[in-house]
């Protein structure tokens, strides 16, 4: 029988602290109170004085209210009930649907053997010429995409989740507005994926606690079905969110802040979420795509700065389009010499180009003279932005591929591509 | 008396003991939660109170846990059968709990660092009666490609003498090999293997030399213009997806030492793993055996505790001077100082230390000079040289060298190799900055020649500077040609592929003699009539020498090719600058006589 404490000692933030012995370290709780029970999380053991940041937030928390200690730290429900159902950030169902009690996993469970990964070998495809065609998504990879708001990156995860091919999305929203939360319900239902999809969502109106847990318990379910050979595709949108969240604990339990206010662990803990992504060598895998905005477009904002040092690569979403320069996957190689013997040399061919045609593209904006060759370049950046960058366009990269020798064959010479003359003479258009 | 020392506090990976007896500072001990003992480490003592660091997660842990403490320092295992193995950040070794643990890393398991049941062929170096001193080998055993000296454990004093000595023969790791008399007349019972505290340097060496002789890691922009030299240190900034993992990686295949120990510290376990699978499958080319058998992997990355990561660096240089005893040359790449120091700084704040600059504690400095510091070359007690190279990458926040670590850094270092976001967006790998870099080693070019090639570089930017400003049209053409000639030079002579089987690697040979190619280029009086004409001169000449290149030493292709590329030369040189060239084409065509 565990003891139930009837006074609460300090309330500050979303903190508590009680006096309570035999209390273990990140066990949890339930804070009864007038407007209902919280759970509550073990922060800080101090002697006798145990912290708690509590889930729905303190307020209206009066220090009568009686905390009960359940025995055991955060667990989420894992089987594959989970399917097709809306949770939010401490697991409790958002749809209306009951609540799952049956075989609990922990959540923020050990890190992976490294002796235990294997080299990806396999790509995502996504139907995005610039993601399928020049920067490559690869399972168990971890890729943010580094955004200003207002830019697409929901539509652009929604679409991906959509396209992916892997056996079960999890997407974990933080900090979400809950028209965000309503687009992604409404495209995943409409694109008919909502049956291998599990929803964990913090919506922008929640208590902020309950951001924190939301990478946790999708990656732990995410684990749960990679070790059972499933191919698992977290989507995580806002990480930012999550990294303001923990710096207003961080601030309310007096922690010395680092950089910008933010904690000193600000590394450990995304890179402890992130790494979660994994191949498994006779399992499955979990690629994560994150969103990082940026706030006020600032790469060396810490967020950002400590996520590019994390993770794979990024992907640059900026007006409405994924950028070439910037945007790096740095698995790529692992898989693009396997798909078709033109793609790297046309990812790299057609780069370069698009980076002269942004030459020229300044010399025009100065007023210099437009030589033929400029004239060329003019137009196939054009035409490389409407047919190639838009992130309208939807195709598997053989079609982009072939897509891409016929706007090189449009605009240019085989001569001037740079090419290698073997791949000209296999892959080069007949002109109609 | 058995002491009962009890948990009484937990805050993250922090969790404070109240005990009673002695404790040490740096000491040992294990907390006992749900069936499970966990390592900590003492970080601070405060009345009956010590602060431990746990290198395991901390969920679960109680106040009034138990508390066992050891006595010991965090030590490592010193004994032969390192070579090849992948570690954790506290020795323990991966392959290994991956088989008794699965997939995920279990707490409380720490397995055996070295292969206790395996048999050493022993051979004697010593007899009855013989005088020795801690680090003088009194045996060795062949471990792979080494001969791997069995040396008196570092920790005992003064001289001793050798009472007993086990023949020749097989043992294993904890067999009495030997027995020796210390001068007080105690008497040591010696296996092949012994421990040693990582935060301890290694000092049973005869005296500290200069570092003089290059470390070749042929990567030309390296060995050229910025060198490592055997026993010294330096240090790789860059911002992220500059290549500084891509850059370690290369170095610690091509690098010319015995034994490269590599610590992955706090940084993305899928690069590790690249490393784990790729190795043991890649040929040294000198020994002609697998390189993962010079090779000691130390991975503690970034998901793992982060106590365990800011013991890992301490743990890889231990190694790394333990190979040195031998006479042997090694190589330690740490990959990144700066998530060690972060480990450092979030063990401050839980400490509640009054923060330095970005929140570092105020002994951030002293504490990385202090590890840069147990590099070096050292002379022996039996006058055999062996040395410790440090390299470690920094991840400057936003890519700014302005912050503490790296500063700090490049107080103790002798190298800097700065790498830009610039150079890497513009995929002129490796992104080594030319002109930020520095080093003060002497590298395998003559300092004059090579001077003259970074003045070059510093030229060709102001007018590369100049030129944004006032356009191509009005510069002058001589300060173009020397834009051009710098450009040539970095695109033909810094820039290395590390994808084409001969430019990822090249002898030191080969880059004198292409160096003194280039020099000649460099120097010459070049006659143009136009802008135009310059370019497309220089753009062939590119591509010469990038063809060049790419073809084997001394083969018949690389001289057809010179011989092409002297051609092109001939064309545009002056007269007056022709002649020289002509006496260099001589020394040249002498040179290849010889080899």
């Amino acid at each position: 029988m565990r003891k139930i404490y009837s006074k609460i000692e300090s309330i500050s933030g979303n903190v508590i602290t009680v006096t309570a012995t035999g209390v273990r370290y990140k066990e949890l709780a339930v804070v009864e109170t007038k407007y209902g029970p919280s759970l509550a999380e073990v922060i800080r053991l101090r002697h006798d004085e145990v912290a708690l940041q509590v889930f729905n937030g303190s307020r209206g928390i009066s220090t009568g209210d009686e905390v009960r200690f359940l025995g055991h730290p955060m667990m989420v429900s894992f089987s594959d009930n989970l399917l097709g159902r809306i949770f939010d950030g401490s697991g409790r169902p958002r749809d209306g649907g009951p609540e799952l009690t049956d075989s609990l996993i922990e959540i923020g469970g050990p890190s992976v053997n490294p002796a235990q990964r294997i080299i990806p070998r396999r790509m995502v495809r996504t139907g995005i010429p610039m993601i399928d065609l020049f920067n490559t998504l690869v399972e168990s990879q971890k890729l943010p995409i580094f955004s200003v708001s207002g830019e697409p990156y929901n539509e652009l995860l929604a679409r991906i989740a959509l396209q992916a091919e892997v056996d079960l999305i999890i997407l974990g929203g933080m900090g979400l507005k809950y028209d965000d939360y309503l687009f992604f319900k409404e495209s995943l239902e409409q694109g008919g994926v909502l049956s291998r999809t599990i929803f964990f969502v913090h919506t922008a109106s929640d208590p902020v606690v309950e951001c924190l847990m939301v990478p946790d318990i999708a990656l732990a379910v995410a684990e749960g079905f990679a070790t059972r050979g499933k191919r698992v595709l977290v989507l995580l949108t806002d990480m930012t969110n999550f990294a303001d969240a923990m710096k207003e604990i961080a601030i309310t339990m007096e922690q010395v802040p680092s950089n910008r206010g933010y904690p000193g662990d600000l590394y450990s803990q995304l890179a402890a979420r992130y790494e979660k992504a994994v191949d498994f060598e006779q399992a499955g895998s979990i690629t994560i795509l994150g969103v990082t905005t940026m706030p006020g477009d600032d790469v060396t904002h810490p967020v950002p700065d400590n996520t590019g040092y994390i993770t794979e690569g990024q992907f640059y979403l900026r007006n409405g389009r994924i950028e070439p320069f910037g945007s790096l996957s740095r698995l790529k190689q692992l898989v693009n010499g396997k798909t078709r013997p033109d793609h790297r040399a046309l990812m790299d061919g057609m780069i370069k180009l698009y980076a002269s045609y942004k030459e020229s593209l300044e010399k025009k904006a100065m007023g210099f003279k437009m030589s033929d060759w400029d004239e060329k370049l003019l137009a196939y950046g054009e035409l490389f932005e409407r047919e190639m960058m838009d992130l309208s366009v939807n195709i598997p990269l053989e079609a982009a591929l072939d897509k891409g020798w016929e706007i090189l064959a449009k605009c240019f010479e085989p001569a001037e591509t740079g090419l290698r003359s073997d791949l000209v003479s296999q892959y080069w258009p007949t002109k109609v | 008396m058995k002491t009962i020392n009890r948990v009484i506090g937990v805050s993250g990976n922090m969790v404070s003991v109240e005990f009673t007896g002695e404790v040490a500072m740096n000491e040992v001990c294990y907390i006992v939660t749900g069936g499970k003992k966990l390592k900590s480490e003492v970080i601070r003592v405060k009345g009956n109170v010590a602060d431990v660091q746990v290198f395991e997660i901390t969920k679960g842990i109680g106040v009034g846990d138990e508390v066992e403490f050891t006595g010991e320092l965090l030590s490592v295992q010193l004994g032969p059968g390192l070579l090849g193995q992948v570690f954790d950040g506290l020795q323990n070794p991966l392959p290994q709990l991956a088989a008794r643990c699965g997939f995920f890393l279990e707490r409380g398991i720490y397995p055996s660092p070295l292969d206790e049941s395996r048999q050493w062929d022993f051979t004697p170096s010593v007899n009855q009666g013989s005088k020795v001193e801690a680090g003088m080998p009194i045996g060795s055993v062949k471990e792979g490609i080494f001969n791997h000296l069995i040396m008196v454990p570092f920790y005992l004093d003064g001289t001793l003498t050798v009472k007993s000595i086990a023949g020749a023969g097989l043992y294993r790791l904890r067999d009495i090999i030997a027995e020796v008399e210390d001068e007080k007349g105690n008497l040591h019972q010696l296996t092949m293997v012994f421990s040693w505290p990582v935060k301890r340097p290694v000092k049973c060496y005869a005296e500290r030399l200069k570092p003089s002789e290059p470390l070749i890691t042929k990567v030309r922009i390296i060995d050229t213009f910025f060198p490592v030299a055997k026993g010294g240190t330096y240090c790789i900034p860059g911002p992220f997806g500059a290549g500084k993992t891509v850059l370690q990686q290369i170095t610690s295949r091509n690098a010319e030492v015995d034994i490269v120990i590599v610590a992955a510290c706090g940084e993305r376990a899928g690069e590790v793993v690249e490393t784990l699978k790729e190795f043991p499958e890649l040929i040294d080319p000198k020994t002609g055996r697998s390189l993962m058998e010079r090779t000691i992997i130390i991975c503690n990355t970034s998901s793992m505790p982060v106590a365990a990561r800011e013991a890992s660096v301490y743990t890889a240089v231990t190694m790394a001077e333990y190979y040195r005893q031998m006479g042997l040359h090694v190589l330690l790449l740490a990959d990144s100082t700066s998530r060690w120091a972060q480990a450092m700084r979030e063990m401050s704040g839980r400490l509640e230390e009054i923060p330095g600059e970005e929140a570092f504690p105020a002994y951030l400095e002293s504490i990385i000079a202090a590890f840069y510091e147990r590099a070096g070359l050292v002379r022996l007690k039996n006058g055999a040289l062996g040395s410790v190279t440090i390299g470690g990458t920094v991840s400057p926040a936003g890519g700014n060298f302005e912050e503490p670590v790296t500063q700090a850094t490049l107080k103790v270092v002798g190298a800097f190799h700065g790498l830009s976001r610039q150079r890497s967006d513009a995929r002129k790998y490796p992104a080594i900055h030319p002109l930020e870099s520095w080093s003060k080693y002497p590298g395998i070019i003559d300092a004059s020649k090579a001077e003259y090639g970074r003045s070059i570089l510093f030229k060709g930017d102001e007018v590369d500077q100049m030129m944004k400003v006032v356009g191509e049209e009005g510069t002058s053409l001589e300060d173009y040609v020397i834009y051009l000639k710098a450009e040539f030079l970095d695109a033909v002579y810094l820039q290395q592929n590390s994808f084409d089987p001969v430019d990822s690697a090249v002898e030191p040979e080969r880059q004198r003699y292409v160096y003194d190619f280039i020099m000649e280029v460099l120097t010459a009086e070049l006659k143009f009539g136009s802008k135009e004409e310059a370019r497309g001169w220089f753009n062939q000449m590119r591509q010469g020498f990038l063809d060049y290149n790419g073809k084997p030493w001394m083969s018949d292709d690389f001289k057809e090719q010179e011989q092409a590329i002297r051609r092109l030369l001939a064309e545009k040189v002056t007269a007056s600058a022709g002649a020289g060239t002509q006496v260099s084409c001589k020394e040249s065509a002498k040179l290849a006589e010889n080899l």
